[in-house]
């Protein structure tokens, strides 16, 4: 057959014989097929007496930022790296069983530790498992680094096998993404993503590397953190709140009647507790706190108020469209919060602090924006503020404590029991709060059971509830808690899930098993998908297609893992059942078995605004 | 517009100007007496803008750039990228559509990205807009006399004749290449490509100047 003019140039992206790029892809293509490498490693417990790869500087650069654990999973591409790891004994590997528990885990990592979490992964599908785990720290602003492996570059888009763009799944859901194809490039990318990651507005950073990267021999060394931040000159985080605008604030503080301060995530991040607390007694505002911003105050703080939204407290969502003056610190207006826009917080003029100026502006109109770190914001403007005397709030504290006498109870009115002498899951939450003396780190799920935590459960400390709040991963709670326990090892943690999230990331309980994590499981087992059937009940007219979802005999299942557990379905088994559980010295599972019909309450419809809660709903009590 | 907290109060401004202060509540109001619906942010006029980004010269920023656009919605009208004369950085005139607020926001995202390096609203501002067009219009022996005149005319250039069509190069601003495009219509137009405006805002100001290094 003669090849016309038109097929050879049809085939002109066949590299010619004999040429560079031919070579390089013939190599690759062996190099895939693991028949010969052309890197010489001389295995010697010693390091350095073989010659220094990319997967070197990789292990080496997450020592230099302080890594002591990561959640990872390996395959073909990133072997090179897993060839090296046990010469770098100071990192502690934690295989897990599925790439997204090792993201959830990295994140949960970081939430308890306020450290950077570390979690990889290979090409094509390792990485593709570990998306939802980065999306799930990008919409709550989580730092973690995530690091996959790639098909060596001269395959990159040739369709190789295992490979995918993840830089290309990964870029909007990322804070900063690299594809790195050269070793020399590893310190440098390395350090930035720990930098971006952590600094600002923190958020996840993905590293592709290329599997000949990590094979490359180099000599790269590693930067300064001065070098590192000259490197990024689009990157400067706003950390001092303008003077003008604080004063501006002072003003509005200083005019409000009816103010209420909302803290968020941002005042954990910035770790200004502690300011928060001595701001909001000298200007005598109510605190009320979004999902993720639960244990900004200690909750028994005379101005703890509560948590706001959806599933929030009647009395917080009161006090908020009473307000005269909302004082929003890290927090986004997230329409969980707001509900319908229109009708948000009608009265309240709004001083919005976050660090991110997109956030400001982005779902409500605000009178006075502040963009800067909330612990920095809030020390510079405790000097500028008035201070309020108790006797002049006291008309409106008095209407706060009415409201929120009328509004905080429960659905076990003291028995324990919700109806039918069924164990009730407030009651259950609650009491596991007390049990671990409000001294543990708690990992909701996402449902019904991730509201029951946040409303029940008594925080006292930051960064000890852990919860899917902006992408509502269900899954997230196992192995997030597998992340936090191995962080703040002196906090006992507890898993709070529904049996739908249980069974979507359940292959995490042999990695508690295998690397020995003492995570407290506590599964509430309505055989439903709770909040699905919720708002079927009440939004969909009780057309309840796909909310009934079968589990395992959980007892068996732990049974099978090795890991010790019990079952609880009256009130009275309830303690004993979280003592089983706190008397185990390694991971536990506690089965409660609830009501199917149990719903959560208050409830703001989507759609509706903060003043439409729904109380209660047919024959409830 | 900067990405600094301070310059944040021009979404404030626009606030305060769209939703006039409410008188204040009683103590404790009811909120089922109807109260004021609260403004959304935006909701402006619509009009065209042009934003100005210097951003790092490096693979994948244009990617970054319109894959954000998309993912918040934001329309592209036409996206113009090219080298300055600082070597590591680009230049991008991003026009697009929307309110003022809007695009505010679509700025404050684009700083977001940490490749991008400055952004700026032209709009508002004194300043010099060009787009550059070609246009391959269909000629026959008894037109091409009248093409190349009109041509001439309107302040084209010819820069290729053949038997069936000429190309002409045309430049100026987006209305004076509208302009063009619809006098050579009725002959026909073969093909059409055109750059997107690029702008450069008037005076001794310098918005690459103004990028921190």
């Amino acid at each position: 057959m003669t090849l016309t003019k038109r097929d050879r140039a049809r085939r002109s992206h066949v590299p010619a014989a004999g040429s560079e790029h031919a070579a390089a892809v013939e190599r690759a293509q062996r190099e895939m097929l693991h028949e010969g490498s052309s890197t010489v490693s001389v295995r010697t417990a010693e390091h350095g007496t073989r010659p220094r790869i990319g997967a070197d500087v990789v292990c080496e650069a997450l020592l230099r930022q302080g890594v002591d654990v990561m959640f990872s999973y390996p395959g073909g591409v990133i072997l090179p790296l897993y060839d090296i790891l046990g010469d770098y004994p100071e990192l502690r590997h934690v295989l897990v069983r599925h790439e997204q528990g090792g993201a959830h885990a990295a994140d949960g990592y970081a939430r308890a530790t306020g450290k950077v979490g570390v979690c990889m992964g290979t090409s094509g599908p390792g990485a593709t498992n570990l998306v939802t785990g980065i999306g799930t720290a990008m919409l709550d602003s989580i730092p973690i680094v995530a690091i996959t492996g790639n098909v060596p570059s001269a395959l990159i888009g040739k369709d190789a096998f295992q490979e995918i763009d993840i830089n290309g799944i990964t870029l909007p859901m990322t804070k900063h993404n690299y594809l790195v194809r050269d070793a020399d490039e590893l310190p440098r990318v390395i350090a930035e993503a720990f930098h971006i990651a952590r600094s600002g507005r923190p958020g996840p950073v993905h590293i592709d590397i290329t599997k000949d990267a990590l094979q490359q021999a180099t000599q790269a060394v590693h930067p300064s953190d001065d070098e590192v931040v000259a490197g990024l000159p689009g990157f400067r985080p706003t950390m001092e709140g303008n003077y003008k605008q604080l004063k501006l604030a002072a003003a509005e503080l200083a005019a409000a009647e009816r103010p209420v301060i909302l803290a968020g995530h941002g005042v954990l991040h910035a770790g200004a507790e502690a300011d928060l607390q001595a701001f909001a007694e000298k200007v005598n505002a109510p605190v009320a706190w979004t999902l993720l911003g639960v244990g900004a105050l200690d909750e028994r703080h005379p101005l703890a108020y509560g948590f706001m939204g959806m599933h929030g407290w009647k009395h917080v969502n009161r006090a908020i469209q009473s307000a005269d003056l909302l004082f929003a610190v890290g927090m986004r207006f997230d329409d969980r919060v707001t509900g319908n826009v229109r009708t948000y917080a009608p009265y309240a003029r709004i001083v919005h602090v976050d660090i991110d100026p997109a956030e400001i502006g982005k779902n409500v109109a605000v009178e006075v924006p502040i963009v800067g770190d909330a612990k920095r914001v809030l020390r510079a403007m405790l000097p500028m503020v008035e201070a309020v005397p108790p006797a002049r709030r006291q008309p409106y504290f008095d209407q706060l404590t009415e409201w929120r006498r009328d509004s905080e109870g429960t659905s076990w009115h003291g028995s324990g029991a919700w109806r039918d002498g069924y164990l009730s899951a407030d009651y259950v939450v609650q009491r596991i709060g007390e049990l671990t003396r409000h001294e543990g780190i708690y990992v909701g799920d996402v449902g019904q059971n991730q509201m029951w935590l946040a409303r029940y459960a008594g925080f006292r400390h930051p960064n000890t509830h852990l919860s899917s709040g902006g992408l509502g991963t269900m899954g997230y709670a196992v192995p997030a808690a597998m992340g936090a326990a191995l962080g703040v090892p002196e906090r006992e943690v507890w898993a709070i899930v529904g049996d739908g999230g249980f069974q979507m990331t359940s292959q995490e309980l042999m990695t508690l098993v295998q690397d020995e994590i003492p995570v407290k499981i506590a599964i509430f087992d309505n055989k439903k998908l709770g909040m699905i059937r919720q708002w079927q009940e009440i939004i969909y007219a009780g057309n309840f297609h796909s909310a009934a979802l079968l589990g395992p005999d959980y007892l068996k299942l732990a049974e099978a893992y090795g890991i010790p557990a019990i079952k609880a379905s009256k009130p009275e088994e309830a303690d004993d059942a979280i003592r089983f559980a706190q008397g185990i010295k390694g991971p536990a599972l506690v089965w409660f078995e609830i009501a199917g019909e149990q719903n959560v309450f208050p409830m703001m419809p989507a759609g509706k605004g903060l003043s439409d809660l729904i109380e209660e709903w047919g024959t409830a009590e | 517009m900067t990405a600094q907290g301070d310059t944040a109060t021009t979404a404030a401004t626009a606030a305060n100007a769209a939703a006039p202060q409410v008188a204040a509540a009683p103590q404790g109001a009811p909120a089922h007496t109807a109260p004021p619906a609260r403004a959304l942010p935006g909701g402006g006029q619509t009009r065209l803008h042009r934003l100005v980004a210097i951003v790092v010269d490096r693979p994948g920023v244009l990617n970054r750039v319109s894959s954000l656009m998309r993912a918040r919605n934001f329309n592209i009208d036409s996206l113009a990228v090219s080298r300055t004369d600082r070597s590591g950085s680009s230049r991008m005139t991003i026009s697009l559509h929307g309110d003022d607020v809007a695009v505010e926001q679509a700025a404050k995202q684009l700083y977001r990205l940490i490749d991008v390096l400055k952004v700026q609203d032209v709009t508002s501002e004194p300043s010099v807009e060009h787009e550059l067009a070609l246009v391959k219009i269909r000629v026959t022996d008894g037109t091409r006399a009248d093409v190349l005149k009109l041509i001439e005319l309107m302040r084209g250039r010819v820069l290729d004749v053949s038997t069936e069509a000429v190309i002409a190069e045309v430049s100026g601003t987006e209305s004076e290449v509208d302009n063009f495009v619809a006098g050579v219509r009725d002959f026909g137009i073969k093909e059409l490509v055109r750059t997107g405006a690029v702008v450069m805002a008037r005076g001794s100001g310098s918005i690459e100047e103004a990028v921190k290094r």
